[in-house]
């Protein structure tokens, strides 16, 4: 049972993530997309007389219990079946972090940066308002993500998501080399 | 409820992204940093599975469990693309999460991140007031 609490390799977790695709589709003729909850919640709660949210969002739920199930899903790996090690990352990333005073304790999150007292300081507001703004904000804007493009749109041969998940990554990587170590040092 | 199994589904997928380290902050930074193969090892795994089984899908014909026809996801081009793709990522690299890592953060205990969660979803209710004066 030990595989249960151990972090999965990439050449096992990459090809399951690949499965979820026809998984959806088979079951269902559902297409594989995280951020279209996001929408769906406006939807339900907040549609006011904006166009983008006023839809029969009803017909959609199967999002929102796919998005519950994701929650689940975090539970059950990430805290029932919690990795009792640190996240096994390169060490230079590991002496990257440590140079701002970060250091890999057990978790999947630096409980130094993702915690109710930072939140209220401008380091936190960044990393988790600001971040958390800007993801949805802009996979709305991109109407997709790195499930939608990212993993259905590219196994669909679909340029315009090969287009999207090359901006992301490339946001991604910018901001982390450029700005990043700013917010880290604050 | 016949709409269990996408509980069930997405059960399997946040466990599948969770001990995948695909949500864990760690791994992202590293990620955009060039420093490990996990997280693209990650990518160039389950792009193939998707894609062959969609060609498996459309080869046979294969219908969906309720009888309807698959059709092939299409992602047609608008600049948001580019520009919704730029600011998700610099999102990505501040709160090491896209929209799914985002759930499954919260669902392995660390709490606090219900807050990206309410900022993403304001983010979306933004971009919704917005759309008809940015570019498409």
């Amino acid at each position: 049972m030990n595989w249960i609490y151990q972090p999965w390799p990439w050449y096992v977790a990459g090809p399951l993530i690949g499965v979820t695709v026809p998984l959806l589709l088979l079951v269902g003729n559902k297409n594989l997309g995280v951020s279209s909850s996001f929408r769906h919640v406006c939807a339900a709660i907040l549609p006011m007389r904006i166009p983008l949210f006023n839809y029969d969002w009803k017909k959609e739920s199967w999002s929102l219990l796919f998005a519950a199930g994701v929650i689940l899903g975090g539970f059950l790996a990430g805290f029932v079946f919690a990795n009792p090690d640190p996240v096994a990352i390169a060490q230079s990333t590991e002496d990257y972090f440590s140079f701002f005073g970060i250091a890999t304790s057990p978790g999947l999150m630096p409980s130094e940066l993702f915690n109710w007292q930072t939140l209220f300081s401008l380091k936190g507001f960044l990393l988790m308002i600001v971040g958390g703004f800007l993801v949805g904000f802009g996979t709305r804007y991109a109407r997709g993500c790195t499930s939608g493009h990212g993993i259905l749109g590219l196994s669909a041969l679909q340029w315009p998501s090969l287009l999207a998940t090359a901006s992301f990554f490339a946001g991604g990587i910018l901001f982390s080399k450029y700005v990043l170590p700013y917010i880290l040092s604050l | 409820m016949k709409n269990i199994k996408y509980l069930l589904i997405g059960t399997f997928f946040g466990f599948v992204l969770t001990k995948g380290e695909a949500i864990s902050w760690y791994r992202i930074q590293e990620m955009f940093r060039f420093e490990s193969f996990h997280m693209f090892g990650i990518f160039m795994t389950a792009v193939p599975v998707g894609a062959l089984s969609l060609w498996i899908i459309r080869k046979f014909k294969i219908k969906s469990a309720d009888g309807s026809d698959i059709e092939m996801p299409r992602k047609p081009y608008h600049h948001g693309i580019v520009i919704g793709s730029l600011l998700f990522g610099f999102g990505w690299a501040l709160t090491g999460a896209c929209p799914g890592p985002i759930y499954a953060q919260l669902g392995s205990g660390v709490l606090v991140t219900i807050v990206t969660l309410l900022a993403a979803l304001a983010g979306t209710w933004t971009y919704g007031l917005l759309q008809k004066h940015l570019p498409d």
